[in-house]
């Protein structure tokens, strides 16, 4: 029996690969035999995928996870890096704490969007390929984080790519999806170009292509060469685009706002993986020797630092504009993605410093907490707005209204979501923020308070969604009620994850995003097992926090029973009062659209939003140019700011 | 879809045969000579399409097509997921093994009279792959062909 669990384990990388692929190619099969087996049968394929990768990762987990454990395919274990010549010839997968920390993040948001599915998508034809494609998404992602081969991250990079843009084609009698899908893919296809390219560099200059020995090979060097940083440059502003940071941002909302909603949660997943390819590049690649090439990962942390801040920044303040729904929570994706660059970036820019221990660590640990609170809230926000266009059938803010009182438990899911990601204590988003607020705060003051500003913009943002779609009197045109069950549960599996995380955000990042920290650095922090979370200059106990507002809550409600019950006011006191300003117009209440909530905002702010909404354009000549542009830019910086110093 | 001329029809009923042998012998030698599953499907879906282009044939079986296009992709997967029998997965289970089936042995370096001299029926799963890769190829680009000439079609006929 523990023979037969240990094979197991050992082939479990492969395994959860392998099996959504199987799934994946058979579903137009099994889809003949009817709609439920279908089903059924997709959702199985994600699920059996997602139990191996628990199993790995409890298993990887138990043993620290800085071990990286390889799975070379096609090989026995003899000879597991078979030499030929001095090349290897197969391909390995490496799992360490950071690949099934990402796993397990990947699972979970793919989980709940496959049953998610079953509803919202019930009514299109053309499902078998739907599910199809879906499962290739799952897969493709899982992929890209338990590779330890960069051609092979290439080919889950592109399957992932492409199938994403022919799912964001599916809603196929709207326009704009396809436009949305194409951008997509052509961006992402020239970003694998350019991919293609660096991995064409390395390879031509060291002869691998294992991430392993590729590594060793550029730490091996006397000082690192003009390739190494050409390819650098190139790799990380691919995996940027991907990942959609500022200013490579643009077909990232064309696509978020119009592929369906579980699409779109599987399409942050995806982006998450690109950031881990990010860190996997920095850490990995260029991290095996740091003698060599420190002064340049020193140079990426402040540019990804540059780039985390342009994207909460450009991100935040383009949400605030918007009245598609979706494009909103798409801007709001980009945001966030900032958050994780930040905090990775100064984790990165002060590697092998003094100054590691003292915040770095505490920023990389916020940073990659945040992948997964982002993957979870992200994802359950795009449901829900999948579930208010499956009500109302239209994605306008402005054509929306009194969902409130007809979709509780929509309602409650949005809240537990926005409060999330605006860093409303208790949630998990605050905890991870918390993290980086205080390390980056030390860093850089400058940087840490804008990283609290977006964080208030994000809320204004979220209250703004709030007040259009569900406040407001009962409309007659959205009849229908709650949405099915099948989406709820969908949601539900999100909501559920998000509360255990804003309960004991210190056990999650003891057992899970430690040993993750740990594989990417390769130094090993002190962990200390408590329910209390410590940030280096703070600490934070999500329990202390709900007890105190209870106590606070039990005050208050005494307060409210000793008072005097005949003061209520009747007839014109209960009215609002809008500062003097007429509350009804012949007879029907004043209702501000949600364009106009931050009117006063946007004015003010105009000399900022002309040019920056000029700059988004809808063109895709101007989409190439930002990302070539970038990538020139990155490459000039590591190749000739050494030089130049 | 409308038939095309006569010339048109000739040629590819005399194309057809040579460059669908020509495509097979690709396919089949991918573990030998360059190319491969790839490049021989792409020989064989061109001159379908060919076909299908030149007769006007409405005939052509959409879901058979996708059938073998999810057989061929399964076979892929499953040759992997085979090598699982013998403790790894994509392992070559079948090279040098006793099943009959593409398991001859390559022989010794001494044998050698030309760099690409070898059995054709060796290489085990790679040679598997190959015709998985094959006809998947041939029915997806032969789909994509005809869904592209079908929709420039319907589009004359809305003018």
């Amino acid at each position: 029996m523990m023979d037969a669990y240990d094979t197991f384990i050992n082939n479990a990388p492969a395994l959860a690969v392998a099996i959504p692929l199987i799934f994946a190619f058979s579903t137009p099969l099994v889809s003949k035999l009817g709609d439920r087996v279908r089903n059924i049968f997709a959702l199985l394929g994600v699920l059996i995928p997602s139990l191996i990768i628990f199993l790995l990762a409890f298993d990887v987990l138990s043993s620290g996870g800085m071990e990286t454990r390889y799975y070379v395919f096609g090989s026995d274990s003899s000879t597991r890096f078979p030499l030929v010549g001095g090349h290897i010839l197969r391909i390995a997968f490496a799992v360490d704490g950071m690949s099934v920390f990402m796993g397990l993040l990947i699972s979970v948001v793919a989980l709940s969007a496959v049953i998610y599915s079953m509803a919202y998508i019930r009514r299109y034809s053309g499902l078998d390929k739907y599910y199809s494609l879906l499962l290739l998404v799952f897969t493709a992602n899982l992929g890209m984080v338990l590779t330890g081969d960069i051609f092979n991250l290439f080919v889950w990079f592109e399957i992932s790519s492409v199938s994403l843009s022919a799912l964001t084609a599916f809603k196929a009698n709207r326009g704009e999806s396809f436009e949305g899908a194409a951008k997509y893919l052509i961006y992402a296809s020239v970003a694998g170009l350019f991919f293609l390219i660096a991995i064409g560099l390395l390879y031509g200059q060291y002869g691998h292509l294992n991430i392993k020995f590729l590594s060793s090979a550029i730490g091996g060097n006397e000082e690192m060469m003009m390739v190494d940083k050409i390819a650098l440059g190139l790799l990380v502003t691919v995996f940027a685009l991907k990942a959609g940071s500022v200013p490579m941002h643009m077909a990232t909302p064309d696509a978020y706002g119009e592929a369906p909603a579980p699409i779109t949660a599987m399409f942050v997943t995806a982006s998450q993986a690109s950031l881990y390819a990010i860190f996997r590049t920095g850490f990995t690649l260029y991290g095996s020797n740091l003698t060599v090439t420190g002064e340049t990962l020193h140079i990426l942390g402040y540019i990804l630092v540059a780039l985390g801040i342009l994207s909460m920044f450009v991100g935040v303040t383009m949400a605030l504009v918007q009245k598609d729904i979706k494009r909103l929570m798409a801007y709001h994706a980009i945001s966030q993605t900032g958050y994780m660059l930040l905090g990775v970036g100064v984790g990165l820019a002060v590697l092998d410093t003094a100054q590691f221990a003292e915040y770095g660590r505490t920023a990389m640990t916020g940073g990659i907490f945040h992948i997964f609170n982002h993957a979870l809230y992200k994802g359950l926000l795009f449901l829900t707005a999948g579930a208010i266009i499956y009500r109302t059938g239209t994605k306008d803010l402005n054509k929306m209204g009194g969902l409130g009182r007809d979709m509780k438990l929509t309602a409650l899911f949005f809240i537990i979501g926005a409060l999330a990601i605006a860093g409303i204590p208790p949630m998990n988003g605050f905890a991870s923020k918390l993290l980086i607020y205080e390390s980056v705060f030390k860093f850089n003051p400058i940087v840490g308070a804008i990283a609290m500003l977006v964080s208030l913009l994000t809320l204004a943002s979220f209250v703004k969604v709030f007040y259009a779609v569900f406040m407001g009197p009962r409309r007659s045109e959205f009849k229908g009620g709650e949405v099915p069950a099948s989406m709820l549960t969908g949601m539900a599996i999100l909501g559920g994850v998000i509360l255990v995380f804003s309960v004991f955000p210190s056990l999650v990042v003891t057992s899970l995003v430690d040993p993750a920290v740990n594989a990417l650095t390769y130094i090993e922090g002190e962990t200390t097992r408590s329910l209390t979370l410590f940030t280096g200059s703070g600490s934070w106990n999500t329990l202390v926090f709900l007890g105190a507002v209870m106590v606070a809550g039990i005050i208050g409600l005494l307060l409210f029973m000793m008072g005097n019950k005949g003061t209520v006011p009747k007839g014109e006191g209960r009215k609002p009062y809008l500062f003097g300003n007429p509350t009804e117009i012949e007879g029907r209440p004043i209702v501000v659209p949600a364009s106009n909530v931050y009117w006063g905002f946007t004015t003010a702010l105009s000399k900022y939003y002309k040019p920056t909404e000029k700059a988004h354009s809808a063109l895709f000549n101007d989409y190439m140019f930002w990302f070539v542009a970038t990538a020139a830019l990155l490459i000039s910086i590591f190749a000739f700011l050494e030089v130049l110093t | 879809m409308e038939r095309m001329s006569s010339v048109v029809r000739t040629i590819t009923k005399v194309a057809f045969g040579p460059i669908f042998i020509f495509g097979a012998y690709i396919i089949l030698h991918g573990h030998l000579t360059p190319g491969g599953g790839f490049q021989g499907g792409a020989l064989i879906a061109s001159v379908m399409a060919l076909y299908f282009v030149a007769f006007g044939d409405e005939r052509w079986k959409k879901k058979l097509m996708s059938t073998l296009e999810s057989i061929g992709l399964l076979t892929f997967a499953s040759a992997g997921f085979l090598g699982l029998t013998a403790g790894f997965f994509f392992f070559n289970f079948l090279a040098g093994s006793k099943i009959p089936f593409f398991n001859e042995q390559i022989p010794s370096m001494e044998g050698f009279v030309h760099p690409n001299w070898a059995p054709l029926f060796s290489a085990g799963t790679v040679s598997v792959m190959n015709i998985a890769v094959g006809l998947e190829v041939v029915v997806g680009i032969t789909l994509v062909v005809v869904a592209m000439g079908l929709f420039s079609f319907a589009g004359k006929e809305g003018e």
